[in-house]
């Protein structure tokens, strides 16, 4: 069963029911589940979490749904890797990888969609729906499709090829936006507020949103219940980057870990950098920016959680990373060469921020850091594809491999 | 009728000036100040704009051509 009780103002503190609303009333501020820590910490332990099955659904007491009628498609427990080479590479030999590209939709998103569909079924809601760059609206048409519900999906018109698909195969009405950033986010602002839908990430945002919180889970959980010294994530509107650490406070409330002295920094594109730009002028008020940037799956100019990302960089002594659009094509790079791990624009943001903040000695080396990898590379393909190394293209013939590859060496094995 | 909650942001040249005020009388729009944080440097306002939707449209479309920048007040609704 969901321990959850009611929705409460982040800002103003006040209650509201556990229904389809996102804003408080009174101050705007973001609404965000709340639960009965007392019954979870009574109701749940290390083993009974760990025999269950290996998806975000065995953290059901900390999600605001019912786990057993719930839309799951397998998202979560994906791996987590220790990244000896990149660490290496980087000077940072406890270097670890949560490559959620590992999710049935290959990115993240699937965590949020997961909880946010299968709440607006409870709730009632026939229509799915977002307005996304590419990873949400794979997983929205996904769920949708699973959960039985329409789902309606506006994206921006120059979407990358790879994402476009990942959204059609499951058959939702698609709808592509001609026109700028700014008009596409308007017409879905005006959408969300007058169609009986459920947006995800607009009405049903504070449950959406906890399904960020099971990366944090995860991660203490596959560090043999610890939480990590040091977190680096993509910061985009800034919900992911804030839920998992909540997933590590709400671990340690309801006894199952120590209490985490968890640093928490953040990586973002320099062609969208409202929080990273903030950060380095020591403002907590960022100013909201047009995107220019290859990672489009971080190009949010206005933050939902901006504000509340610059809270938890200064409150865990964390730092902000801002790298270009070279860098992260020569992260997703490094990353793909040191650890096999073929990650998308986002997670070339992660890794150059990585290699930023420890060059920079905003990591120190003995910490345990985890780099959250949100996104598979076969999305953005294009962001790589014409730099990589070409094929040697050959007859069908020994003479001509060897003179391509090389003679054979000396000794031929048995 | 309808209303929106927009977030304005000002930069540092168009602090002095009534935008808001003028927004009021160029358009058939009541305007509801929610919330605000504005300094010598720059500002942004939390403002409930009531009216058609197509003259809210106008109306917005006249404080970006100004040099504000208007934005759903929770935030960008795209997300990746």
């Amino acid at each position: 069963m969901s321990y959850a009780r009611n929705l409460r103002c982040r800002e103003c503190g006040r209650d509201y029911p556990l229904a389809a609303l996102h804003v408080c009333e009174y101050c705007f501020g973001p609404l965000e589940a709340v639960y009965d820590d007392e019954a979870i910490r009574a109701a749940v332990s290390r083993e009974a979490i760990a025999a269950r099955p290996a998806t975000l659904w065995r953290y059901r007491e900390f999600l605001p749904c019912e786990a057993d009628s719930a839309v799951d498609i397998g998202a979560g427990f994906t791996p987590l890797l220790h990244a000896r080479n990149l660490g290496k590479a980087l000077g940072l030999p406890r270097l670890y990888l949560k490559n959620d590209t590992a999710n049935p939709t290959w990115s993240f998103k699937d965590r949020v969609v997961a909880v946010a569909s299968s709440r607006a079924r409870e709730l009632g809601f026939e229509k799915l729906a977002c307005a996304s760059t590419g990873n949400l609206a794979n997983s929205v048409s996904a769920h949708a499709a699973a959960a039985g519900m329409e789902a309606v999906v506006v994206i921006p018109h120059d979407l990358e090829a790879g994402k476009v698909l990942g959204s059609s195969i499951y058959n939702p009405t698609l709808v592509k936006v001609r026109g700028n950033y700014d008009a596409v986010n308007r017409l879905c602002a005006e959408l969300a507020g007058s169609r009986n839908w459920a947006f995800v990430n607009v009405n049903v945002r504070p449950y959406y949103a906890e399904g960020s919180k099971t990366l944090g889970f995860e991660v203490a959980e596959q560090l043999g219940w610890r939480a990590p010294d040091h977190c680096v994530a993509p910061i985009a509107s800034g919900s992911l980057f804030v839920k998992i650490r909540k997933g590590l406070d709400e671990f340690a409330r309801a006894g199952l870990i120590d209490a985490p002295r968890t640093r928490m920094s953040g990586a973002q594109a320099a062609g969208c950098s409202p929080v990273a730009t903030a950060w380095a002028e020591g403002s907590m008020n960022f100013r909201p920016q047009r995107p220019d940037t290859i990672a489009k799956s971080l190009a949010i100019g206005n933050p939902a959680d901006g504000f509340y990302s610059l809270v938890q960089l200064r409150d865990t002594d964390g730092a902000c990373a801002s790298v270009t659009d070279e860098e992260i094509v020569a992260g997703m790079r490094l990353l793909a060469e040191t650890e096999g791990v073929f990650a998308e624009t986002a997670g070339g943001v992660t890794v150059a921020g990585v290699k930023q903040l420890a060059e920079r000695g905003r990591i120190d080396p003995d910490e345990l850091v985890v780099a959250f990898i949100t996104g598979a590379g076969f999305k953005t393909a294009e962001a790589v594809a014409g730099g990589l190394a070409p094929a040697l293209e050959i007859d069908a013939t020994v003479d001509s491999f060897e003179a391509a590859y090389g003679p054979p060496a000396e000794e031929v094995p048995a | 009728m309808a209303v929106r909650r927009l977030r304005f942001t000002f930069p540092q040249d168009l602090i002095k000036e009534p935008v808001i005020y003028l927004i009021g009388r160029q358009f058939e729009l009541v305007t509801n100040i929610r919330m605000a944080d504005v300094d010598e440097r720059t500002g942004w306002v939390v403002l409930e704009l009531e009216g058609e939707p197509d003259e809210i449209a106008r109306g917005v479309a006249w404080a970006e051509s100004r040099g504000v920048r208007v934005d759903p007040v929770t935030g960008d609704v795209v997300e990746g």
